[in-house]
């Protein structure tokens, strides 16, 4: 084939001007507004395609080669069909879809949980939120391919990766590390905690920055001042760690207790704040 | 417990695959582009309800066979005009000569031959699954993909010998 690159670059298209008395460019980047439209009016067909009886959903399997081996095809035809497995699909491509997704998506409410990471002096922070506010912060340890499958039972699957939807969380959980801020000032939802540990949790924010109370101190401030291990369990199973400061609550004699972080991170955390 | 993976992973094993069916079917890199992101819009708007166990590659193409329709009619123009099926400035990659050759061929195909091809070689599905999309009886998407093959192949070598 023979196509220059002068022909590449100018298809045929619609000469129709646009309002602005340029042609519509075949690759402009669509405005939000329009997208929504466009794809509100596919809505009904979409939900169909979830029935048992639509095509999507058979029970056989799709291997890499099954069921569109090319066996029994003539070296020509096989041929052929490789090369339509050959056509690229590039990362590149992939990551500016990605992207665009996160904008159309996102711009339309069909994400219920929005996540990024950061990297911090304890390791990589997964950082998720819901239309409500910051509903999840996980440690590395905890593994956050797991982190993300908990969130899509208790919550919804409905979880992408938007960076965007997490910049002002993002932004203060590094300037916390780099000791520019002691108090986070977020919209929070503890939809993953309920009745008494998310009291607990709730209560937990009042403990001030470079500060600590026991595990005791806690059970009282909270009007439970029996239930000391069920406080233990409040804080080990905070949702939002360091935005929480559960890493602040220590046992009586001044040991560190447990961390969904390890010991190391608590240490760390303690360390950062008493260095302020 | 059967549980629904976060959507995320869904873009991440699937999007090459959509992209691959979106691009074969549409030709212009830009129009797929388009349907590759309703596609995926539309799936996570029905992701917390689509059957578990579904086969969701085979959602997806299907997912991605109404979108590429839609844009089609929207737009008010055969699937794939001959000229649209080259990149616009700004999203270039380099395709090597065959694969090249390959696009150019495959937008000179009928509609049915070409979404035959690409929802069967390329999305995986079977033969009875692209009859319920593209219309007629299994068989007949079979010699579709047949006859689609043979003319890629003559096109092709005819390419080769100039």
């Amino acid at each position: 084939m023979t196509t220059t690159p002068e022909q590449d670059r100018f298809p045929e298209q619609d000469p129709t001007p646009g309002v602005d008395g340029t042609v519509p460019q075949l690759s402009a980047p669509e405005h939000p507004a329009t997208a929504a439209t466009r794809g509100d009016a596919g809505h009904a067909d979409d939900a169909r395609v979830g029935n048992a009886d639509a095509p999507g959903n058979t029970s056989e399997p799709v291997g890499t080669d099954w069921p569109t081996s090319t066996e029994g095809l003539s070296p020509g035809e096989r041929y052929v069909v490789e090369l339509l497995r050959r056509t690229p699909a590039p990362e590149s491509a992939l990551n500016r879809l990605h992207g665009r997704l996160e904008a159309d998506a996102g711009g339309r409410g069909a994400v219920d949980i929005a996540y990024t990471t950061v990297g911090t002096p304890v390791g990589v922070l997964l950082l998720a939120s819901t239309e409500q506010g910051l509903v999840r912060v996980a440690y590395d340890v905890e593994d956050h391919d797991r982190v993300l499958q908990t969130l899509a039972d208790a919550l919804s699957p409905r979880i992408l990766r938007v960076p965007g939807r997490l910049a002002v969380p993002v932004r203060q959980v590094q300037e916390y590390f780099a000791r520019e801020r002691t108090s986070f000032d977020l919209p929070l939802d503890l939809a993953l905690s309920r009745g008494f540990r998310r009291d607990v949790q709730r209560r937990l924010l009042d403990i001030a920055y470079g500060s600590t109370r026991s595990y005791t101190e806690v059970a009282a401030l909270v009007g439970s001042p029996k239930a000391v291990r069920a406080v233990g369990s409040a804080c080990s199973t905070n949702p939002l760690p360091v935005v929480v400061p559960c890493h602040r609550v220590l046992r009586s004699d001044g040991t560190l207790g447990g961390y969904i972080g390890g010991l190391a991170a608590k240490t760390a955390l303690l360390e950062l704040e008493q260095a302020a | 417990m059967s549980t629904t993976p976060p959507f995320e992973r869904v873009v991440s094993e699937h999007g090459a695959t959509v992209l691959r069916v979106c691009r074969a079917v549409l030709g212009s890199h830009a129009d797929a582009e388009d349907a590759w992101s309703d596609t995926f819009v539309a799936a996570l708007s029905a992701w917390p309800s689509l059957e578990r166990g579904a086969n969701v590659q085979a959602w997806l193409v299907t997912i991605a066979h109404r979108k590429a329709l839609d844009l089609v009619r929207a737009r008010g123009r055969r699937a794939v005009p001959v000229e649209h099926a080259l990149e616009p400035p700004g999203h270039q990659e380099p395709d090597d000569d065959e694969v090249a050759a390959l696009r150019t061929a495959l937008a000179a195909l009928p509609d049915k031959q070409r979404r035959v091809l690409a929802y069967h070689y390329l999305g995986g599905l079977p033969y009875a699954d692209i009859a319920a999309l593209v219309g007629g009886t299994p068989e007949a998407a079979r010699r579709a993909a047949a006859d689609g093959r043979r003319s890629l192949r003559t096109t092709l070598s005819r390419e080769d010998a100039r």
